[in-house]
């Protein structure tokens, strides 16, 4: 009796959690696989190939896209982490008491805001027009205005931008747990600072490191907005062709193929990133 | 590098500069996004005309049309509430339910279940609202051309939009609901039920006024998340467009300072949210 009992409330309490998960993640994406297959024959027959495929392959606009968002997403979140290191050891280690609780909190303002509204902040300061251009000339470093928005370098301000939080609470939330005496022996053994960062700091904080680097690189890889509205003629993502095959052109197909391609890249990276750090998806992200 | 080890006045005075700089950076375009929304001038840019309230309140009588009388934001701005409220209820739930079966149930394959559970979180959100579009509206068509049945409810629109979103903020709900039940105390259920109560009453009566906190701060972020989400949103909206994407296609079209007085209305309508849940935490 007690038995069927449990079972009965296991299958109660599984039922939700299938019904999301099959419907809503698997399924899709199962379907998503079978139409980046079919290739469209007559406007009702279709047949199996992989046409589209090879269009991605054969067509250099695709795959130079498809490389360029993969590396400048990698560069993004070496950048970010980067720039997030020493903040996040300066609140997790040197501020105390009241100071450590505020900054912590400054960081996530900016993330009250939406992608959205961050970028076109980004936007009113960088363009022609915009702030940046205006105190230049009014400094006199500059005859005219200076277009600083619609390249590389202003998608990746945005793009960093919007992964900093993601980087900076999964860091200061490991190096709160480490233990300072094992920094201090390290500097007792005579190690240099370079030492100690490498020996002791880094493997302490890898989990942060490695939960923070996915996080942040799979919003990069993803992300939409930043990159087209920052992004100046030659900075295409490959989101944005996803995007216009579905919703421009219509061709489920080819689409359904890129988002497999970008789908095939994002998993293989973490996967890398996972393998090469020794951590497992459990362990940085639950 | 550590309170107890010494470091130079050099080193000092250049780890403060960086962390000067750093917040700088963070604040900067949001500060700039909401002192915008006040420049009497019809584009947010120097030179600064004065200060106005037409971004607003103007009622579209002088050429400039503010925010409380622009319907077409105002709808946008609606449609996104009634997202926002599903997905939160939906995620929410769901948060609940999973986290009681992952922290509580023993069972086998659960390690294998919980990875599933994560999943959402590696799939990029366009990806995400792509393959709900492609097996939700492509079954829409194929039942539309095989039997001629309309089932509208799978073209893109709101109800596909809040599909969207759940596959992914469910994740997180469930992760911060299933964070604070692992602190619970069993003994305290135990207790609940030596003493006479059903599991069911038990459930209520001591199990959920612990995990309360979470609830709220997972329905905060789930509304948080889904009121601002673009990537998933953008694939997946039919006619009735959510604020975001309203956003995004005026901002095509060209800057107004009428989008600065939406995104500080955003910023402080999210703030005022946050602040909610962090004083109702604290207590």
């Amino acid at each position: 009796m007690k038995s069927s009992v449990s079972r009965l409330s296991l299958w109660l309490l599984l039922t939700p959690f299938l019904l999301w998960i099959v419907l809503l993640v698997l399924l899709p994406h199962l379907q998503m696989l079978r139409v980046s297959f079919q290739v469209r024959e007559s406007w009702d027959t279709i047949a199996w190939g992989v046409e589209q495929y090879q269009n991605f392959f054969t067509e250099s606009y695709y795959w130079r896209t498809f490389v360029r968002t993969g590396v400048m997403s990698l560069f993004t979140t070496f950048l970010t982490l980067l720039i997030a290191f020493p903040i996040a050891w300066y609140i997790a280690r040197l501020a105390r008491g009241r100071s450590k609780g505020i900054l912590f909190l400054a960081c996530l303002i900016p993330f009250w805001a939406s992608e959205l509204v961050r970028t076109y902040g980004w936007m009113i300061l960088l363009r022609e027009s915009g702030l940046f251009s205006s105190w230049l000339q009014a400094l006199g470093w500059a005859d005219g205005p200076v277009e600083m928005l619609y390249n590389d370098v202003a998608v990746i301000v945005g793009l960093v931008y919007n992964g900093l939080l993601f980087m900076v609470v999964p860091l200061v939330t490991t190096l709160d747990g480490m233990d300072e005496n094992l920094v201090e022996a390290g500097y007792d053994l005579g190690g240099g600072h370079g030492t100690v960062l490498r020996e002791i700091v880094v493997p302490w904080a890898m989990p942060g490191i490695v939960s923070g680097c996915i996080v942040v690189f799979m919003l990069t890889l993803g992300s939409y907005l930043t990159p087209i509205l920052m992004g100046g003629k030659d900075s295409a993502w490959f989101t944005e062709q996803i995007f216009t095959q579905f919703i421009t052109r219509f061709n489920w197909e080819q689409g359904a193929a890129l988002g497999v391609l970008l789908l095939v890249l994002s998993s293989v990276i973490v996967w890398l990133g996972l393998k090469i750090s020794g951590q497992s998806l459990r362990k940085v992200m639950g | 590098m550590i309170r107890s080890v010494p470091r130079s006045r050099l080193f000092d005075g250049l780890y403060l500069a960086y962390l000067v700089a750093f917040f700088v950076y963070l604040a900067l375009p949001l500060l700039v996004t909401a002192v915008f929304a006040f420049n009497d001038a019809p584009f947010p840019s120097l030179p600064w005309k004065g200060f106005s309230l037409d971004w607003f309140f103007a009622d579209g009588s002088e050429g400039r049309t503010g925010l409380f009388h622009d319907d077409g934001l105002l709808t946008a701005l609606w449609v996104s509430g009634k997202i926002a409220f599903w997905v939160t209820l939906v995620s929410v739930a769901l948060g609940c339910v999973n986290a009681v079966l992952f922290e509580r149930v023993q069972f086998r394959g659960k390690e294998f279940l919980y990875l599933f559970m994560l999943l959402p979180l590696v799939i990029p959100g366009v990806i995400l609202g792509v393959s709900i579009l492609v097996f939700y509206s492509g079954m829409a068509n194929d039942v539309s051309a095989a039997w001629g049945i309309e089932l509208d409810l799978f073209r893109p629109g709101m109800t596909l939009v809040v599909m969207g979103q759940v596959a992914f903020i469910a994740t997180l709900s469930t992760l911060v609901i299933a964070a604070r039940l692992r602190k619970f105390d069993p003994q305290l259920e135990e207790a609940a039920l030596n003493l006479g109560a059903t599991p069911l009453v038990a459930w209520f009566t001591v199990t959920l006024p612990w995990l309360l906190p979470s609830i709220f701060g997972a329905a905060a972020m789930a509304f948080l998340m889904s009121f601002e989400n673009f990537n998933t949103t953008v694939m997946l909206t039919g006619s009735d467009t959510p604020l975001t994407v309203a956003l995004f296609n005026r901002l095509r079209e060209g800057s107004t300072p009428v989008l600065n007085a939406v995104a500080l209305m955003l910023m402080v309508g999210s703030a005022l949210l946050a602040l909610l849940v962090m004083g109702r935490s604290s207590r």
